[in-house]
């Protein structure tokens, strides 16, 4: 894992070639010199298959994943992956099959999503689902556009204003403001639930909507929920469900039953489809029958002789990519409904509040909890170990963490909390590793106190160490340079 | 105990007991009583045999390319993907790990994404790649966002016809909460040069896409020149696969340019997932939106990747981000920098030559068909339009009985072709295939 890999530029032979590909076999047509690009590809590497193959293989070696490790990496729910759901997306039928072919020969693509739409609206309380979105933050997008086409069509111009906590995923505010909207920001109280008071002198004629994460970045359940959705409403706005902790509350509770309007589902979190190192996601949407009108199509229905269709519901805000949304995601998420079923994914969800009430409970006399209540899914604590000299940091934790061969928690989230360290460990881990993992917290505890150096200087054992982020940003390298790069190395 | 979930009945007890509860009811009491447990009504489980059967049969309910020859593109392409590509793709390594915030132990992810931004650089010619968006059509429109950023006193985004329906309709969606107009393209069978008139001292923005939605190739040497001379920025939605051999954006002089990385290796999937290429100049890469890698040291001095410029991301920036992005298509740029990687110099040149040379044989062949009509006015590179003797939905349900998948019905987006088809060839169409279609075509 620590050797290093050079860039694959470095491996160019002029001449090689990776791929076997057919010849044209045709007559030919002569090529418009004058719409010829006139640099030959200079810059594009040439190599073989092989080289190519070890290449690849070896930088992925110096990555850390769930199939090598723990990863109790809050808020983004890194559960195992099933094996089964890569082979499923693979199936011919669905991997090449064409989104515009004819609706008669995509019924089995069309009856997956039907059922998955199905399947997220009753494991969440809703009326409507659309599986466009191609990750969270596109699923608040829509879900933001649909609260303004709302508003809009009943005549309300004035809601201009979306209310977000203190504790919110960023995504929550910077979706507000790409719809033109006014983000106010809500205080936490002190038992990590909403401040009502705050809600109520907040509301006003020209609040839109609230962005609400349930159970929240704290991995504390708003207690007030059922209030909160009741006084937004008064107010006549709509609650905005942020799904990104769905993973708590499978055959839990319903958001939809709860009061809110309209969620997200992270598929790519509560429902296994892979983090792929940073997407593809899928953020699926869901909502009440009064806002489905406005859902982005295509959507998919059953027509009455049994074959299943796409439609655009009739005041749809529109497309919000092209096609029909990540369908590779969709036969994942489907496959791994169907394998758990009801009870099955109750007790992902019991498994995963178990998991995380057992890391806080054996480690907040030494991190304190951020507030001291039962957590859900994940739990919020705090790197400030007592007896530690003040520059022993959430940070060196984390870093110190990854020596010991665990992938560091979510750090420095949510921003209301000092030196955060929000840990969450899912359903997909044994409780051996949970106590492998807490008697490694407290040893690096131990260590800040008595050799609190281990802890600056670590990581010592990944395959590299702590990096110039400064000199990152200020003289940016964003592709491949030779010349860059020999300089960056000579550099001192 | 599922086979997903490692805790013992022995393991629960205990965990529960060192927690000081009874049972696992207990840690839900702050859900609402009356809302607590709510019934699923969801099938029985399947187990894995049963599962992988119904996921079968399902499956070969649809038609795909291993059992149709496919003739349909219309902004994703049956082109070849190497072997080699997905067996990369498969490494839980790569798809099991998470954005790579912590980058000492996410080399692999940071590394694979820095080689994608310099074979996008490489490709386009344009100076500097984000890390991805979620598709082509995006992508594009997060290009219109950066615009408005840039010039923010202009609020207006030109949009020529020939961009690809959906990526407009997208735009469209995307933009609808800000005050902005977003004009060019109302009228059917309208030019660049026509969209060009419309870019004034209001224009943040002209949006153009070589090919075009119609396959056609324009040559835009001069055209960024010509709407910078205007105050306004030029994007370019470019088509990967064409740059084997055609123009590039930067030689358009683009500001922007984005495209679908589909055709880079991903296969069609079904429209997804895909992978939205943003590209632009150096000089507003403060303006831009999502993941971008850098290289900097460790302190030992060794060659580092690492997320940089995050300072203009929703998680540090919230409500004055430059995009509410997140999540990026990370397997996806991955997917397409192994198969860009394979293939090299010579074999980009040769995808988009066999896919050149074919397409233009399936279109004088069929233009020799009597009753249909290629419009071949303006060169094309991969997608071409054909007028029919009859509605193309009847000539695909004709197709469709000869296990062949026809082209792009434009009777809705561009009715002032008439009864038209949009063909698609690729190297993966054979000589033989496109035989084939001829003659059932000629036999309707």
């Amino acid at each position: 894992m620590n050797n290093e890999e050079p860039p694959i530029f470095t491996y160019s032979q002029p001449g090689k070639i990776g791929a076997n590909l057919p010849a044209a076999g045709v007559e030919t047509t002569p090529l418009p010199a004058e719409l010829l690009r006139q640099d030959d590809l200079a810059g594009f590497p040439e190599l073989t298959e092989p080289e190519v193959i070890r290449h690849f293989t070896r930088i992925s070696q110096r990555n850390y994943s769930i199939d090598t490790g723990f990863y109790p990496l809050g808020s983004c729910t890194m559960k195992y992956n099933p094996k089964l759901h890569e082979e499923a997306a693979r199936l011919p039928g669905f991997a090449a099959a064409h989104p515009l072919q004819d609706e008669s020969l995509s019924q089995g693509a069309l009856q997956l999503m039907y059922e998955l739409q199905t399947y997220l609206g009753e494991i969440s309380g809703f009326d409507a689902v659309s599986l466009q979105p191609a990750a969270g933050a596109q699923g608040e997008l829509t879900g933001i556009l649909v609260f303004r086409a709302y508003h809009h069509d009943r005549g309300d111009t004035q809601r201009t204003e979306v209310l977000v906590p203190d504790s919110a995923h960023g995504t929550n505010p910077a979706t507000a403001a790409m719809v033109g909207l006014k983000v106010i920001e809500l205080k936490s109280d002190a038992r990590g639930n909403v401040d009502l008071d705050d809600l109520k002198a907040k509301l006003s004629p020209r609040t839109a909507g609230m962005m609400l994460t349930n159970p929240n970045t704290l991995g504390l359940f708003e207690e007030h929920i059922v209030e909160i959705c009741r006084l937004v409403h008064e107010a006549g706005g709509l609650m905005y469900g942020d799904g990104a902790n769905f993973n708590a509350i499978l055959g839990i509770a319903k958001p939809g039953e709860l009061g809110f309007d309209f969620m997200h589902y992270n598929l790519h979190k509560t429902f296994t489809t892979p983090h792929g190192g940073g997407g593809p996601g899928s953020g699926a949407v869901g909502c009440t029958a009064e806002l489905a009108p406005y859902l982005p199509g295509p959507r998919v229905r059953r027509r009455d002789d049994g074959k299943y269709e796409f439609f655009t519901p009739e005041k749809s805000i529109g497309r919000m990519k092209s096609f029909h949304g990540n369908f590779g995601m969709l036969v994942r998420a489907w496959t791994y409904i169907r394998s758990m079923g009801a009870a099955g994914l109750r007790a992902v969800s019991e498994a995963a509040v178990l998991n995380a009430n057992y890391v806080r409970v054996m480690l907040k006399d030494i991190y304190p909890q951020a507030i001291d209540r039962i957590c859900m899914h994940e739990v919020v604590l705090r790197g400030q170990i007592a007896g530690a000299p003040k520059d022993v940091r959430t940070l060196d934790i984390a870093k110190r963490l990854i020596d010991y061969g665990f992938h560091p928690p979510t750090i420095y989230f949510p921003l209301i909390v000092p030196e955060a360290l929000m840990i969450e460990p899912t359903e997909t881990e044994s409780k051996q590793t949970l106590d492998r993992f807490i008697a490694t917290m407290r040893q690096i505890a131990g260590e800040a106190v008595e050799t609190p150096e281990v802890l600056h200087t670590a990581p010592t054992k990944a395959p590299v160490r702590r990096l110039d982020e400064v000199r990152a940003a200020r003289q940016p390298i964003l592709r491949y340079d030779a010349k860059a790069i020999e300089q960056l190395q000579t550099a001192s | 105990m599922t086979h997903y979930i490692p805790i013992t009945d022995a393991d629960r007890q205990e965990m529960l007991k060192a927690i000081g509860v009874e049972r696992i009811e207990d840690l839900f009491v702050d859900v609402p009583a009356s809302h607590r447990f709510p019934p699923l009504d969801l099938p029985p489980p399947l187990s894995e045999p049963e599962l992988m059967a119904e996921l079968n049969r399902l499956s070969e309910l649809n038609a795909h390319a291993r059992r149709y020859s496919i003739f349909l593109g219309a902004g994703t392409y049956n082109h070849f993907v190497p072997a080699a590509v997905d067996q990369i793709l498969r490494r839980g390594e790569f798809y099991t790990a998470y954005t790579p915030y912590q980058p000492e132990i996410s080399q692999g992810t940071l590394q694979a994404i820095f080689e994608y931004q310099s074979l996008i650089c490489a490709l386009t010619g344009m100076e500097i790649a984000n890390a991805s968006h979620y598709d082509g059509a995006t992508a594009l429109a997060e290009a219109a966002i950066m615009a408005l950023n840039v010039l923010r006193n202009r609020r207006k985004i030109v949009v020529a016809r020939g961009v690809h329906p959906q990526y407009r309709a997208v735009l469209r969606t995307y933009l609808q909460g800000l005050d902005v107009e977003i004009v060019g393209d109302e009228t059917p069978g309208s030019s660049i040069a026509d969209a060009l008139a419309r870019v004034d001292d209001q224009t943040a923005l002209l949006i153009v896409q070589n090919p075009d939605f119609l396959g056609r190739l324009h040559d835009l040497r001069g055209l960024g020149a010509q709407v910078q001379a205007r105050g306004a920025l030029l994007a370019v939605h470019f088509d990967p696969i064409a740059l084997g051999l055609f123009q590039t954006p930067a030689e358009a002089g683009a500001d922007i340019a984005t495209g679908e990385g589909q055709s880079l290796g991903l296969g069609l999937a079904f429209g997804g997932p895909y992978l939205g290429i943003f590209t632009t100049r150096q000089k507003y890469v403060h303006k831009i939106a999502g993941r971008i890698v850098g290289v900097t040291k460790d302190i030992d001095g060794r060659m580092a990747y690492v997320l940089t410029l995050r300072a203009r991301e929703q998680d540090i920036r919230r409500e004055r981000a430059t995009s509410n992005i997140c999540t990026n298509q990370g397997l996806m740029a991955l997917a397409s920098a192994v198969y860009m990687s394979l293939m090299g110099k010579r074999g980009m040149r040769m995808v988009a030559e066999v896919t050149y040379q074919r397409a233009h044989y399936a279109a004088k062949r069929i233009n020799a068909l009597p009753g249909y009509r290629v419009l071949a006015d303006q060169p094309f590179f991969r997608e071409f339009v054909v007028q029919c003797p009859r509605p193309v939905a009847e000539i695909n349900a004709a197709l469709r009985e000869q296990g062949i998948i026809g082209g792009y019905d434009l009777s809705a987006d561009e009715p002032q072709l008439g009864d038209a088809m949009l063909v698609a060839v690729t190297e993966m169409n054979t000589p033989a295939e496109i035989n084939r279609l001829v003659e059932v075509l000629a036999a309707i």
